[in-house]
């Protein structure tokens, strides 16, 4: 029996009480939030022990572990102070705002044998998982390229301040959607090591972003694109896509299903021919002992609570992997950032009225030499 | 809001029941299949012509949510008593995607608050250093029920649900309170049967039994690939030969993933389960899984 404190009671956290509680091996000894309204009525209802201080709670509550989904600002102190407390950490994502502070606690965890992990549920989506086997395995061959998109209906108009409307506090669609898609995206083919033509732009949102756009550069060559927009009403609810090209094959998932064009079948799996294979979540999913929103939610919990059991750092999702994230996500920030650097648009025009001619093509052509080398030395500097 | 229409008791439910995630864009299955549906459904004349195909088969419930979009269809059949004597609805509430995308953008008491008729009672039992009395707490679930209930008024609902996502976290919470405030609003206010959706029936009804709340209806996924049914299929198993439940299966297909016959025909084996919600798009559809379940669930 590992007894585990919650901290933060939003949408997220609310989620993870009520699946850790029904957790057949977790005593849930404190719940925590600054909102003295629902944690009275939580505390009042359910018996749970209530706390409205962090450290109150860890110096209380007798914890072997957190679970920590209070906004994203927050996650870095918080998850400091429980490491240095001795406990074990699961923490909402995105980890991080900044990704040295991630590497250091990454680092900090593993050097006190403390059990870590990061709430990227989709790669406990069965559909995701089975794509990262199939990529894995060499079913389409040596990966060139990934798209990864996710669309949703979070911001319809413009609306009040919270902490998720504010970039500086780890709020808009970079944080809250394009995390995950991303999150796959270094699951299946690694680090990113450039982002170029990141594009973060609001559609209703006053402070923040409601649509990510950008192009990454992973190792071995590999791109990816992202598309991200949380503005969308044609969506029921967050929908994410992965489409992956390999010179073996392509494979595209949702949630809901796995479709894989497999090019070669004696590079095809157990259950794959070569041609189109289609796998449904029914088979792809396993069973969970309580499901509340998606058997993902639960599969994440019961990984952590089996590893802080078996004392096992390696694992889906640990800081180290979530930091690799939170790095690809700082590449974007930084680059969308970046002074926009523009080819002369009259100098490549024939019908501009200056400069004309094979004058003005050399000129124009010197002026895309400066941009390309610009672009090139910026960088190098990331 | 009171339903105008008796419910005699006790109430029998019909065997089978139609359900209406066919027509929001939800399947199980398939995102582009889902996204297909939702264009064909868009019309709200579509969605009643398969209504109708479904009554005029002899399918009389529908088991739906509390989308905007019911209100249509409630206006319809509210225009059309003679077209529809023996129509009934079995509400589930609340429609959950809308409470899921508001708590993105509002936190929990925030989403509450933008549905409740009068968020002014929200601001003021939150305003107040007082802790919260059980009689707040009521309050504000009996408002959330009767906000959603409206669309119903004058119809027939001898039965009312509560969401698998409310009543699965409410479960998991400990929560326990929520469910009896639930079953007295209901049966007292609308003179109806409290029924719950769950994923996970047998931690449910341990908790329902312990309330006192004594042969509840509950509707969960029952299928022969045991696909979301938390607790193991053996674990239903037992429950449905030997506890006291009204069962409704819903998923008896798995999303396809079960041929239509085989999925009836394992379904009608199973002891006790009392109706069957289906979804289906085309009067074809609707005939050919009456059939199935006429053939393999002959009337006692």
């Amino acid at each position: 029996m590992i007894r585990v404190g919650l901290v933060g009671l939003g949408k997220m956290g609310l989620s993870h009480v009520s699946i850790v509680n029904a957790h057949p091996d977790v005593q849930v000894t404190g719940i925590c939030d600054a909102t003295g309204y629902l944690l009275s009525v939580l505390g009042k209802y359910t018996g749970l022990p209530t706390y409205d201080d962090f450290d109150k709670m860890i110096a209380k509550a007798d914890l072997d572990a957190v679970v920590i989904a209070t906004p994203s600002a927050m996650h870095g102190p918080m998850v400091r102070k429980a490491l240095e407390a001795g406990l074990h950490v699961f923490c909402e994502k995105p980890f991080c705002l900044d990704p040295e502070e991630s590497e250091e606690l990454a680092a900090l965890a593993r050097s006190r044998g403390l059990v870590t992990q990061v709430g990227y549920h989709y790669r406990y989506v069965g559909a995701f998982a089975e794509v990262k086997r199939l990529v894995d395995a060499g079913a389409i061959g040596k990966v060139t390229h990934l798209l990864a998109e996710a669309y949703g209906p979070v911001v319809l108009k413009p609306q009040g301040s919270t902490w998720r409307t504010k970039k500086t506090l780890g709020g808009g669609s970079l944080y809250d959607y394009a995390a995950h898609p991303l999150n796959l995206v270094n699951w299946y083919a690694g680090e990113t090591r450039r982002a170029g033509g990141s594009v973060l732009k609001p559609v209703f949102s006053r402070e923040t972003d409601d649509e990510v756009f950008s192009t990454l550069f992973l190792d071995d060559d590999v791109t990816a694109q992202l598309s991200i927009n949380w503005s969308d009403e044609s969506q029921r609810k967050m929908s994410t896509k992965i489409t992956i090209w390999g010179t073996q094959g392509r494979i595209s998932a949702d949630r809901q299903e796995v479709q894989a064009y497999l090019r070669d079948g004696d590079l095809a799996p157990a259950g794959y021919t070569a041609g189109w294979n289609v796998k449904y979540t029914t088979e792809l999913t396993d069973e969970v002992w309580f499901y509340v929103r998606g058997e993902e939610y639960s599969a994440q919990v019961d990984a952590f609570v089996s590893r802080v059991e078996a004392g096992k750092l390696e694992g889906r999702n640990n800081f180290d992997a979530a930091a690799v994230t939170d790095r690809s996500i700082a590449l974007i920030v930084a680059d969308a950032a970046g002074t926009p650097t523009q080819v002369n648009a009259a100098a490549l025009s024939p019908s501009g009225a200056e400069p004309e001619g094979l004058a003005g093509v050399a000129a124009g052509a010197r002026t895309i030499g400066r941009s390309v080398r610009s672009l090139f030395r910026k960088a190098g500097r990331r | 809001m009171t339903s105008t229409l008796e419910t005699p008791k006790p109430f029998t439910m019909d065997r089978l029941l139609f359900g209406d995630n066919q027509f929001f864009g939800v399947n199980h299955m398939s995102e582009e299949k889902a996204r297909a549906q939702a264009m064909r459904f868009q019309d709200i004349s579509a969605v009643q012509a398969v209504l109708d195909a479904a009554y005029d088969e002899g399918v009389h419930t529908f088991m739906c949510t509390t989308h905007d979009r019911i209100a249509l269809v409630c206006d319809h059949v509210r225009a059309n008593p003679d077209r529809y004597p023996e129509m009934t609805f079995f509400p589930g509430m609340p429609y959950a995607h809308k409470y899921a995308n508001a708590m993105t953008e509002d936190g929990p008491l925030g989403a509450i608050k933008r549905f409740l008729p009068d968020g002014g009672f929200l601001d003021a039992a939150m305003r107040g250093t007082r802790s919260l009395a059980r009689k707040d707490i009521e309050g504000i679930v009996t408002l959330l029920i009767d906000s959603e209930m409206k669309m119903f008024a004058g119809l027939r609902t001898p039965v009312i649900f509560l969401q698998n996502v409310v009543v699965d976290l409410l479960l998991g919470l400990g929560f326990d309170d929520a469910f009896r405030i639930f079953d007295e609003h209901v049966r007292g206010r609308y003179g109806a049967e409290p029924g719950y959706i769950t994923m996970n029936t047998p931690k449910l009804l341990d908790v329902l039994e312990r309330l006192g709340l004594e042969n509840p209806v509950i509707c969960s996924n029952i299928n022969k690939v045991g696909f979301r049914m938390s607790g193991g299929i053996e674990g239903y198993q037992q429950l449905l030969a030997t506890r006291q439940f009204r069962a409704i299966a819903m998923s008896v297909f798995a999303s396809g993933a079960i041929p239509p016959a085989e999925a009836i025909e394992w379904v009608c084996e199973q002891p006790n389960i009392e109706s069957i919600v289906f979804g289906a798009s085309s009067r074809a559809n609707i005939a050919s899984t009456k059939r199935l379940v006429d053939q393999y669930w002959p009337t006692a």
